[in-house]
């Protein structure tokens, strides 16, 4: 579980995050939703320490991490995964090298045990035999999963993932957030996922944070976020046909 | 001013995360090797053909210079021998290196940087400055002086040349190289040649690091890295060359 308590946030004279806060479940798939430049990236980002914040507090698990000194930052994030993006995988690295490299900087295992746990995920998100390939020959959908294989290596207790599936086909897409929610569940993990696709939040939204304007407008789950009356959210959320549609039948 | 100024403190800032112990001793051999690779031997080639033209182009020069069928004709060995290990073989090759090395390390940091390829390295919780930067700096303190002392090597054989197709005879030549050989000088140039190593390592790692935004911003960020390695280089070979010969 990670909590966030009264988070405050400006870049500049940009205030981005005002006064957020929230309970991100474990085991459970936390969404957080909003318009491009509404500031869920920049959340994630404060959550794991990459942007101080202004104010607010931050816990993972009863561990206060916004107290913490760096060392103690870097302890922490070591139980979390963390999907960007843009996969942001080590690119002169094969996808081998790239899923071992945090076994080999933080365990004493042996090349054989982290060979394994590799191939372990690397099965798990159905890429097996894919080991030499380098990022650059990747496939946008291949680039995710093994992202996801390096996030899931150190068996994280907390998954973040940023649009994980911005920029994939449809049909990908709803792969990559399936494969997220599965690994959530089967390993009852606290996953956040960041998202603006409709898609993504009928197939996997447990727990759904609307942003809008810096704080959380609307909170609940997908039944409640399509029987919903909050006039911004629906504008957000029915902003295509289809999902009128889908409101109206 | 204040910018530059906030610049240097981002570089000190920078500079004390590099210098912390590698938190993962086989990891960091590993970088080293790949980087030695990159800074050093990937530059043979470059300080090869340059240090040859340039030391036989010296040895020519002195020989017109020199009408005077009073003064020796050995001084000209003498004279290539000390120009290239005082000033061109550390500070001219110093200086090439800056924009080959210096572009190259910019824009690969900087990539890592807008990839967040550098977050994904921090979340993971790695100190990124140190894990991509130290590497970098060690593997250029050991290959810059061993590819200075090639460029002396490499030098005195295109002087040896140059002379030879201006009629410089071979025996004057060995004479002058071997007339007066100061041992300090070779001393000199090397701490000079560890001092370039360093900045432009540490500089153009720190543009590479402090790249914002986009793609285009690398570019822009190796022009700076490659533009103030290069000042830097000026200013210390300056400073260096009062405080250490003078
Ligand atoms: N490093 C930064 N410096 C300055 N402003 C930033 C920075 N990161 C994000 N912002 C600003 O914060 C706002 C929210 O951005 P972001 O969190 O990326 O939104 P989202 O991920 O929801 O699209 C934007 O207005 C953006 O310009
Ligand atoms: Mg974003």
């Amino acid at each position: 579980m990670i909590v966030v308590e009264n988070i405050y946030k400006q870049f500049g004279g940009n205030k981005v995050l005002n006064d957020v806060s929230f309970t991100f479940e474990q085991g459970k798939t936390n969404l957080i939703i909003g318009e491009s430049g509404s500031g869920k990236t920049t959340l994630l980002k404060i959550l794991i320490g990459l942007h101080e914040l202004d104010s607010g507090n931050i816990i993972y698990d009863g561990r206060v991490f916004n107290q913490m000194k760096l060392k103690e930052k870097r302890q922490i994030r070591q139980e979390i995964g963390m999907l960007f993006q843009g996969g942001a995988l080590f690119d002169y690295m094969t996808v081998e090298e790239n899923i071992m490299f945090p076994l080999t900087m933080f365990t004493d295992q042996s090349t054989e045990e982290k060979l394994d746990r590799v191939n372990f995920c690397l099965k798990r998100v159905n890429l097996e035999n894919k080991n030499e390939l380098l990022p650059a020959e990747l496939s946008g959908g291949m680039l995710k999963r093994v992202a996801i294989a390096r996030a899931i290596s150190m068996n994280p207790r907390y998954l973040l993932c940023d649009e994980p599936n911005s920029g994939l086909d449809p049909k990908t897409a709803i792969l990559i957030d399936n494969l997220i929610k599965e690994i959530t569940e089967e390993y009852n993990i606290t996953t956040i996922v960041n998202t603006h696709d409709m898609n993504s939040v009928m197939q996997i939204g447990e727990k759904i944070a609307f942003i809008y304007e810096g704080s959380i407008w609307w909170e609940g789950n997908k039944e409640e976020l399509i029987n919903s009356n909050n006039m911004e959210l629906n504008e957000f959320v029915f902003a295509s046909e289809l999902f009128k549609r889908l409101k109206k039948s | 001013m204040i910018k530059s100024l906030k610049n240097l403190g981002d570089y000190f800032i920078m500079m004390k995360k590099v210098m912390s112990k590698p938190e993962k001793y086989s990891m960091f051999f590993r970088q080293l090797k790949l980087e030695i690779h990159k800074i050093g031997l990937d530059s043979v080639g470059i300080v090869i053909i340059i240090s040859f033209f340039i030391g036989a182009v010296i040895t020519i020069q002195q020989y017109l210079n020199i009408e005077d069928p009073l003064i020796p004709k050995y001084l000209i060995g003498l004279v290539t021998r000390d120009a290239l290990i005082l000033e061109f073989s550390p500070t001219m090759i110093g200086l090439i290196l800056a924009g080959k090395i210096g572009s190259n390390i910019s824009s690969e940091i900087g990539t890592m940087r807008v990839t967040e390829q550098i977050d994904a390295l921090e979340i993971m919780g790695i100190n990124s400055a140190s894990f991509l930067v130290l590497p970098k700096i060690i593997a250029s303190i050991i290959s810059f002086p061993i590819l200075i002392i090639l460029s002396v090597s490499i030098g005195i054989i295109g002087g040896l040349f140059g002379g030879q197709s201006v009629g410089v005879l071979t025996s004057d030549f060995i004479q002058g190289l071997q007339y007066e050989f100061i041992p300090f000088y070779v001393s000199y140039s090397i701490i000079k040649t560890v001092v370039f190593a360093f900045l432009i390592t540490s500089v153009s790692s720190y543009f590479g690091y402090h790249t914002q935004g986009g793609a285009i911003n690398v570019g822009i960020s190796s022009t700076k890295a490659v533009v103030y390695s290069s000042i830097f280089i000026l200013i210390f070979n300056f400073i260096l060359t009062d405080l250490i010969l003078s």
